[in-house]
């Protein structure tokens, strides 16, 4: 959280609906995303209950298990998702391009987008996927051919969603945090239909009002993965203990269509918000890793193993903090509601131009000739706390290197280092500009040794991974 | 044992275990001030004298300035090599040594007998090995920045130094992934090589820095399993104020402080917003103060008249820090975070205190790391400024940690550390 | 302790299990809960009763796995925990001796039960023959608040090489060596409470403490299997706590002084009917200050009374810990609402959050405008 967003916490109780914390739409929303609520059995890692699944709201597909302790049952489950899962992943991932960069490579036309409730929505994928893409498909526990399909999938998909900006799968209370800030609390704030609730609430309610009503499980029940305990008692066991499935299925419709409606209606709010400038780059990065993705597979490539070696490790994790980074950055140089919230911190500061000396040259410390490095001055009220030094940019000027040459009260001189290339301009008085220490390009990252060359301060080279008969027929309760 | 004696034991121990080749790795741990750079600088002139060729990684370029610096002042016969990266601009306390070649290529400094860098720089160099390294601020390494240089003295012999106590190494990405894993990218360079390889570990028994009266609290509260005493006796070290006191908030603190060599300056109860204006004003008022009564500074070396380069503020947030600034402070004092005090050395510090005004304690704020960082790096006094109440936020806190299977749990508990040095505090408490 | 009885008035303490012990270091600032606890108070029933039913509580899906798997384990006389134990402890024990201490028979007295565990216990821990031994429900007592708490045994007791691990069967999952880090540290807490116990009960026997081991092995299903594995969990910060949390509670006397005389929470059931006027008991409930904060409605059945509460008094504690730390030393949500908004004249306490504030609302302004 920061200054900006408590701030507009209170203000959303003030006016009694919740305020919007951007003014453009951050991730590449599909034309056609598939929306996919599941739930699970209580007491169980990943025993799927029942799910509803569909990429319009018109066309829910209902799954559910009749008896979900049966082993048997759950794959039969996991086999008719795939049904529609699969699919509509390799739907996308068959079309490709190769890109006119300099050295050429494949990426999807368009990519497939799954959305799922709230982050535990997210957290069972990663479940679904670890249990399945072991699977063999022949022998003693043999499953359908596309249940580890299924599994390799929701992996590769649940994985990207870790990097900041992929939008292939995305948790819908996440998705609307980013873009509204509501009167809840950050612990209520995972109900989508309480933040529905104060984002879009009905005529004459305020958002708490609204709110109260939608956090009773009786009538908003509960996103899922979990369901309602009490649901669970007074209507799941009878069912499951005295067989009826038509009455079951309806049970589980009952449970499931309502965050089925709030789903798409959520869609719908978050489709009215025009696009981010740099939603689209990130929406090609994610149909770039898709494209090699469905090689790898296609290729006859191994299923990620349990655990990340040391390196992969290393190596995952400077990509999801470069993505972090440039996620950051590229949110506040689209959005001056973003950078306002930087602008609180003390990361950004806005001003106005007071003078430009275009002409200056100077001999840089260690050179030896002498270079244009314009030095411009901008009067703000805004607390600057840069040190000089540092070096800042401009979303105005992206290209254009600038470092912080001195704060004098409220005057802030800068000297241009870079970008100053013929078709640039110069600021000019009068004129309004930003500048922040955020960098969407991200910084630049070694590289790490080879997995077969881990020094022994890491373990030294682990073993190369071969899947085991134990991970392919894992007995699942 | 006197701890002179004590010391050079340690160090002749250090030096004979690593020089002998017997271990792939080292560890040294290594309390405030407890002379970790000069442990640094006899071993490389040892290797030097041996003509073996040497490494050394430290975290910041400050860090690898201020040990060429010690190096070169101490071994001016020694051939260093500065590698940096393109544009750095070197500080005269570098280029002032003829012995110091400083460049952004590793092939102009590889044939130096010392060649020193940032971890960030090393990982830039490949193909290239060195029979010895040493490792500095090794427990603020992260673990995945140790992976991409390892493979410089993989095949030799490498000695990690430093502080166990203070802060850890961050990141951005809160990733639950590798939680349990030896090789979790997100601990410390330290954690991961000894969570897979059990080395053998070292203490420097013996802080130069710490006066008599600070060294055993901050043993206990931030260093419980290993302790270390002071190098000098209670009474060696001693501040004057040749400049008479003053009627007024300041005064009574500042002599609390240079009589006992701690005080807490407590203001009254009250939750307020971060960057709390009266906090920030007595750190400053406090600052100047100290300088307006001509602190002098009495030490086993001599004795100096305590200039504002010898004084700071830390803070645990950048914002207090900017309200430090703006409340006016005397210019030349330092004014920084925790994790920039890191590794640095003052006559005098005052601490704002991380709980200080809080309705909530926060793991951040009770982080051991900080206070020891914030409450270690005085040789005279340290003054903490704080609000009221933080014996009562404490006490309301839920310390039950977040438990992670096979994650070995740390030691000190933020919460008991706090306890420790507060429970100290109170009997240097003036409420002006 | 009449004090407390007299708070509580004619119902039936409720028993405390170890769980129960745990979740009182969940939010020890609030006294609304310390006395609730130590009066041995029905919180479900009570705000049920004032018509803020809980809205937590566990599935009879949890309920049924947890004592399958909890079988699961203790079949075969224990053959898996043996097993798991030479894993985690690294044993070369091949067969342990099992005692029952639930065997004395379920309508025996909590009294009877633990002179039996006492003796059990002892008897195996100076027997210096002992190879090994299995405890299994022991039950073990604690001092709470002045009274005599029994635990309801929940785990079993193990001895080899002279020393006691204190063995926590749970039925969440171990997926590839994680789990959930809220219900591992839930289980430590818990744990920490029998180590806690077995620990006193030692020193009342005149047997070293530390002969309990801070190392709790905590059996739970593997993957996603039903078969069991195991970890070792070291409790030492949880027993620190726990005992801090017991201190703070042994002076829930001068807490009591500070209620009005003559408060009583009294139900006034009628068989199982409450009949005690709602806006009576919702009033002497009030009179106990507590401590809201939304992490409350995962964890303790009065948070939407509570939460009710807060916003009613129009308290920022409902909107939030990150709200109430951003905009410190403002406690009202009306004052918070003027400050946003730049009306009115801020008091002196809260000039320097009115600049900040004032601050991101022109920059809000002019970016929305």
């Amino acid at each position: 959280m920061s200054l900006l967003r408590s701030f507009l916490t209170v203000r959303a109780v003030r006016e009694g609906r919740a305020q919007p914390a951007a003014t453009v739409r951050h991730a590449h929303l599909s034309a056609e995303p598939l929306v996919f609520i599941p739930l699970r059995l209580a007491g169980e890692a990943a025993a799927p209950l029942a799910a509803m699944v569909g990429t319009g709201r018109a066309d829910a597909r209902l799954l559910g298990v009749a008896n979900p302790r049966s082993r048997d049952q759950r794959f039969t489950f996991m086999a008719e998702l795939a049904e529609i899962i699969v699919p509509y992943i390799q739907k996308y991932a068959a079309q490709v391009e190769i890109s006119d960069t300099k050295s050429a490579y494949e990426r999807c036309l368009d990519a497939p987008q799954i959305l799922v409730p709230n982050p535990g929505g997210l957290a069972f994928i990663r479940l679904i996927g670890r249990s399945t893409r072991f699977r063999a498909t022949e022998g003693p526990h043999a499953v359908a051919p596309q249940v580890p399909l299924l599994g390799r999938w929701l992996t590769f998909l649940h994985e990207r969603s870790e990097f900041a900006g992929s939008a292939m799968l995305l948790a819908m209370t996440d998705l609307l945090a980013e873009h509204w800030v509501t009167g809840l609390s950050g612990p209520e704030n995972v109900n989508l239909a309480g933040q529905l609730a104060w984002i879009d609430p009905p005529d004459g309610m305020t958002g708490q009002d609204a709110a109260l009503i939608a956090e009773d499980p009786l009538r908003s029940p509960p996103a899922g993965p979990d369901t309602d305990p009490g649901f669970d008692r007074h209507v799941l066991k009878p069912l499951i203990d005295a067989p009826s499935p038509a009455r079951l299925h309806e049970a589980l419709r009952g449970q499931l269509e309502p965050t089925w409606e709030l789903m798409w209606r959520a869609v719908d709010l978050l489709r009215a918000v025009p696009d981010a400038d740099s939603a689209e780059g990130r929406w090609e990065r994610d149909r770039t890793a898709l494209a090699r993705q469905n090689t790898w597979i296609a290729e006859g490539g191994l299923p990620p193993g349990r655990w990340d070696s040391a390196v992969a490790a290393a190596r995952r994790l400077a990509g999801l903090e470069g993505a972090q980074q440039s996620y950051e950055a590229s949110k506040a140089f689209d959005d001056p509601l973003v950078m306002a919230e930087h602008r609180a911190e003390g990361a950004a500061f806005t001003g106005r131009v007071i003078t430009v000396d275009a002409d200056r040259k100077i001999i840089p410390p260690g050179k030896k000739r002498l270079v244009a490095r314009p030095l411009v001055t901008i009067g703000t009220s805004d607390p600057v706390r840069f040190a000089p030094g540092k070096k800042l940019l401009s979303p105005a000027r992206p290209k254009q290197g600038t470092v912080l040459v001195s704060v004098d009260a409220d005057i802030v001189t800068l000297q241009i280092n870079s970008g100053m290339t013929k078709d640039a301009t110069l600021p000019s008085p009068g004129e309004v500009v930003c500048y922040t220490e955020l960098d969407p390009a991200g910084g630049r990252r070694p590289a790490l040794p080879d997995v077969t060359e881990t020094p022994w301060t890491h373990g030294g080279p682990p073993p190369e991974y071969v899947p085991t008969d134990e991970d392919a027929q894992e007995a699942w309760s | 044992m006197t701890p002179q004696d004590q010391s050079r034991a340690t160090t002749a121990e250090i030096l004979s275990d690593y020089t002998s080749g017997a271990h792939r790795g080292l560890v040294v741990d290594s309390p405030p001030g407890a002379g970790k750079t000069t442990l640094v600088v006899s071993t490389s002139i040892e290797l030097v004298k041996a003509d073996e060729r040497l490494m050394i990684v430290a975290q910041t370029n400050e860090q690898v300035d201020d040990l060429v610096d010690k190096l070169a002042s101490n071994a001016p016969g020694i051939d260093i090599g500065r590698l940096h990266a393109e544009g750095f601009e070197p500080p005269d306390r570098v280029t002032r040594h003829p012995g110091v070649t400083l460049h952004n290529k590793i092939e102009n400094v590889e044939n130096c007998q010392v060649v020193v860098a940032t971890a960030d720089k090393w990982a830039y160099i490949s193909g290239r090995s060195w029979p010895w390294a040493i490792v500095d601020e090794a427990y603020q390494m992260r673990s995945d920045k140790l992976l991409a240089v390892a493979s410089l003295f993989a095949d030799g012999h490498a000695l990690f130094v430093g502080d166990p106590g203070q802060l850890d190494p961050f990141s951005v990405i809160e990733s639950d992934r590798w939680t349990g894993m030896a090789w979790d990218p997100l601990q410390s360079a330290v954690a991961v090589t000894q969570r897979t390889n059990n080395l053998k570990v070292h203490q420097l028994p013996v802080s130069w820095r710490l006066p008599a009266s600070a060294a055993p609290v901050v043993s206990r509260a931030f260093y419980p399993a290993a302790g270390f005493s002071p190098g000098t006796a209670p009474g060696e070290r001693r501040l004057e104020l040749p400049v008479r006191g003053l009627p007024g908030p300041w005064d009574p603190t500042i002599e609390e402080a240079t009589a006992s060599g701690w005080a807490l300056h407590e203001l009254p109860d009250r939750h307020t917003v971060r960057t709390d204006p009266d906090v920030a004003h007595a750190c400053a008022a406090l600052a100047r103060r100290i300088l307006d009564r001509g602190a002098i500074a009495h030490d086993e070396h001599g004795s100096h008249p305590i200039t504002p380069d010898r004084i700071a503020i830390g803070c645990a947030h950048n914002d207090q820090v900017a309200a430090v600034r703006a409340a006016n402070p005397p210019p030349g004092v330092t004014i920084d975070t925790a994790n920039r005090l890191q590794g640095r050395e003052y006559d005098i510090t005052l601490v704002w205190h991380p709980l200080s005004g809080r309705r909530d304690a926060t793991a951040f704020h009770l982080e051991s790391g900080r206070l020891c960082v914030l409450t270690s790096r005085h040789r005279h006094a340290c003054i903490v400024v704080a609000r009221a109440g933080i014996a009562d936020l404490l006490d309301h806190h839920p310390s039950s940690p977040r438990m992670q299977l096979n994650v070995p749990i740390k030691f000190p508990d933020g919460w008991a550390a706090n306890h420790t040095i507060l429970a100290h505090l109170d009997q240097h408490r003036i409420q002006p | 302790m009449s004090r407390l009885d007299a708070i509580r008035g004619r119902s039936l303490p409720v028993d405390h299990d170890a769980r129960r012990i745990a979740a009182l270091a969940a939010n020890p600032a609030c006294d609304r809960r310390a006395v609730l606890d130590a009066a041995g108070i029905d919180k479900a029933k009570t705000v049920e009763h004032l018509g803020f039913p809980t809205r937590f509580g566990q599935s009879p899906f949890a309920v049924s796995r947890t004592q399958e798997f909890r079988a699961t384990v203790k079949a075969h006389g224990g053959a898996h925990i043996l097993r798991l134990l030479r894993e985690v402890l690294g044993l070369s024990v091949e067969e342990a001796g099992y005692h029952d201490v639930g065997d004395v028979g379920a309508d025996a007295g909590h009294g009877v039960r633990y002179r039996h565990t006492m003796a059990v216990l002892k008897s195996a821990a100076e027997n210096p023959a002992d190879a090994a031994t299995l405890v299994d429900h022991p039950l073990l007592k604690l001092g709470v608040a002045g009274y005599d708490v029994y635990l309801e045994p929940d785990v079993i007791a193990f001895q080899v090489d002279r020393r006691f691990h204190v063995v926590a069967i749970k039925s969440f999952a171990i997926i590839d060596g994680q789990a959930d880090s809220g219900k591992v540290s839930a289980a430590a807490r818990e744990a920490a409470v029998y180590v806690h116990a077995m620990r006193d009960l030692f020193a009342q026997l005149g047997l070293d403490p530390e002969r309990v081991s801070h190392d709790v092995v905590l059996i739970c299903p593997k993957d996603f299997m039903n078969f069991p594995t195991a970890c070792l969990v070291d409790v030492r910060l949880q027993l620190e706590a726990l005992k801090r949390q017991l201190q703070r509670l042994a002076k829930i006397d001068t807490l009591l002084d500070r209620l009005p005389p003559g408060l009583s929470l009294d139900l006034q059931l009628d068989g199982e009917t409450p009949t005690r006027p709602v806006p009576e008991l919702s009033a002497a409930l009030s009179s106990i200050p507590a401590r809201y904060a939304p992490e409350c409605l995962s964890a303790c059945e009065m948070a939407y009374f509570c939460r009710d509460e807060a916003r009613a008094c129009g308290s920022l504690e409902a909107l939030g810990r990150t709200v109430r730390d951003d905009l410190g030393g403002v406690a009202s949500l009306p004052v918070a609402m003027d400050l946003i908004a730049g009306s009115g004249v801020p008091s002196a306490e809260h000039a320097a959050i009115a600049e900040r504030l004032g601050f991101v609302r022109r920059i809000f302004d002019e970016v929305v405008a």
